[in-house]
């Protein structure tokens, strides 16, 4: 495995840009991806986050830029959608030795490590959106990836599913140590599972880790409304009682008050 | 029983040993219009080859392939749906291949012969074409098998994990072409298709992996072929159409059922 040289990126894009009908849907981007790292990719619809990521994967050509793999890198990908022909008998067995021939003990281990070993005799169209997800993730997994690439891990499944995937997520770089680069318009909870942030439209608005990202004017902007709901739900919860300066409790009325008075 | 009934079994037989697993793929895929689009180009094939005075199989294999071309790079076009494409394509082809056969003013064309088959003209030469040809199309795709399913589950997926996609997709529309080509004899140009969708349509009910419904899709087709040459000798029906219609009926009786129970 590759991950011990932090100093190297598993992929790295420089000035990267991708246009459609003579537009840039991918703008001059920079991005590296480290081993161990967890580094999310959020934007609004529409503002090429799946676009890129097909660049890095050299699913579609770039105008220009440079993309550049560690030698050797070896990539687990999860599409944002899968959705399988009813006319096609495939068990969740046989899905996963679509990627690689593995052996059975394997795909236990892979199902196991994405809390799904119950579904291996399952025909693929029987999974629900969070079994399906992990599905995909097992196989991503069996090819004892360095650099896991989800394109929306959590699409098509409820919010507390979702909070448990980015967990898994997590669990997975802790114990693997690879690099995870995911997409994502699903602000909160990416937030508390993730090392970095880029904020994308097109261009990238900005970055970083993702307490500065989220008080980012720019990132404020890009998501309105939706941003400032989170930024509030965080507000609230860590200011459900007030201080004054010297740390003891005061009355709503005066905590309001002082806001104005500095606002 | 007739040297000629068990020639016209051995042809249909081999036809569906190639078009069952084949046609996994093209039902999978959701590409029957694609094959009709290409089947009904192989009339024109036909003409070309006869004008030349090659191979009218040569001249059917190289006409699908440029017209697979022709849709696969108008399909990119975004002023164009792909179905509307493929039925300009389909028919139009057609009766330019009409159009062609009609110029062959020296050569005698038996076109219903083309258009809705003659198994039981089969010729030692046609069985040579269909066995030969049919082992090295099975050949092929066995060793392609496991990377041609991941495509038809996820193309982009696929090609991540190293699957060599543009190749696999040009060497299965070959197959394609070859199918349309040595099944053309057995029930003709119009019904090619249905010995590509019906036998995987009816062992899909059986099946329980892919490769389950490839091999029983040989086993409905062979059984089409089968009943379709019985009673072309027992009450004298026209036996390509009478190969489709008891694949047909085989499609039913199997689904029939499911259907009821949904009903229900």
């Amino acid at each position: 495995m590759i991950n011990s040289e932090r100093q190297t990126p598993l992929i790295r894009a420089e000035n990267l840009t991708v246009s459609r009908g003579g537009q840039a849907v991918v703008d001059n981007i920079n991005l590296t991806v480290d081993a161990g790292e967890i580094v999310t990719l959020v934007g609004p619809n529409g503002a090429g986050k799946s676009t890129l990521i097909r660049a890095l994967l050299h699913l579609i050509d770039s105008d220009s830029g440079v993309i550049e793999r560690e030698p050797g890198v070896t990539i687990g990908y999860v599409p944002q959608q899968l959705e399988i022909d009813p006319t096609m008998p495939l068990d969740v067995r046989r899905f996963l030795r679509l990627g690689a021939l593995v052996s059975l003990e394997d795909m236990n281990r892979a199902l196991e490590e994405v809390g799904v070993p119950e579904v291996i005799d399952t025909p693929m169209q029987g999974l629900s959106g969070g079994e399906m997800r992990r599905v995909l993730l097992a196989r991503a997994l069996l090819r004892d990836p360095d650099l896991l690439v989800l394109d929306e891990p959590t699409a098509g499944v409820d919010f507390g599913g979702q909070a448990e995937l980015y967990e898994l997520i997590r669990t997975i770089r802790d114990r693997r140590q690879c690099g995870i680069l995911l997409v994502s318009h699903n602000l909160h909870l990416v937030m508390a599972a993730t090392d970095r942030v880029l904020c994308l439209n097109h261009h990238i608005c900005c970055e970083g880790q993702p307490d500065a990202v989220t008080r980012n004017p720019a990132y404020l902007e890009l998501f309105g409304s939706e941003a400032v709901a989170s930024a509030m739900a965080v507000y609230t919860h860590h200011h459900d009682h007030h201080h004054d300066l010297t740390g003891a409790p005061i009355d709503e009325n005066d905590a309001h008050h002082h806001e104005h008075t500095h606002g | 029983m007739d040297d000629f009934f068990l020639m016209a079994l051995a042809a249909g037989v081999g036809v569906s040993m190639v078009a069952g697993p084949l046609g996994c793929f093209v039902v999978w895929r959701r590409m029957s219009y694609f094959g009709a689009t290409l089947s009904h180009s192989a009339l024109l094939g036909v003409a070309l080859g006869l004008l030349l005075g090659i191979n009218p199989m040569i001249g059917v294999v190289a006409t699908c392939i440029v017209i697979a071309a022709a849709v696969f790079s108008m399909e990119r076009d975004p002023r164009f749906a792909a179905d509307t494409i493929l039925g300009i394509l389909a028919h139009g082809m057609l009766a330019l291949g009409l159009v062609a056969v009609a110029f062959l003013d020296n050569v005698r064309v038996d076109l219903m012969g083309y258009l809705f088959g003659d198994i039981l003209a089969v010729s030692n030469d046609d069985l040579i074409w269909i066995y030969g040809g049919g082992a090295s199309c099975l050949l092929t795709l066995a060793m392609m098998w496991r990377g041609l399913l991941s495509m038809s589950v996820h193309d982009e997926l696929a090609r991540v994990e190293g699957v060599p996609v543009s190749a696999m997709r040009l060497v299965f529309m070959l197959m394609i072409a070859f199918v349309i080509a040595i099944a053309m004899k057995i029930v003709g140009i119009m019904l090619i298709v249905s010995m590509l969708i019906i036998p995987p349509a009816t062992a899909r009910r059986f099946a329980r992996t892919p490769e389950q419904m490839a091999f029983y899709s040989i086993v409905v087709g062979s059984l089409s072929v089968l009943g379709g040459l019985a009673a072309s000798a027992t009450i004298d029906t026209p036996a390509g159409p009478s190969i489709v219609v008891v694949a047909m009926v085989l499609f039913f009786v199997t689904a029939m059922p499911g259907l009821a129970q949904r009903q229900a």
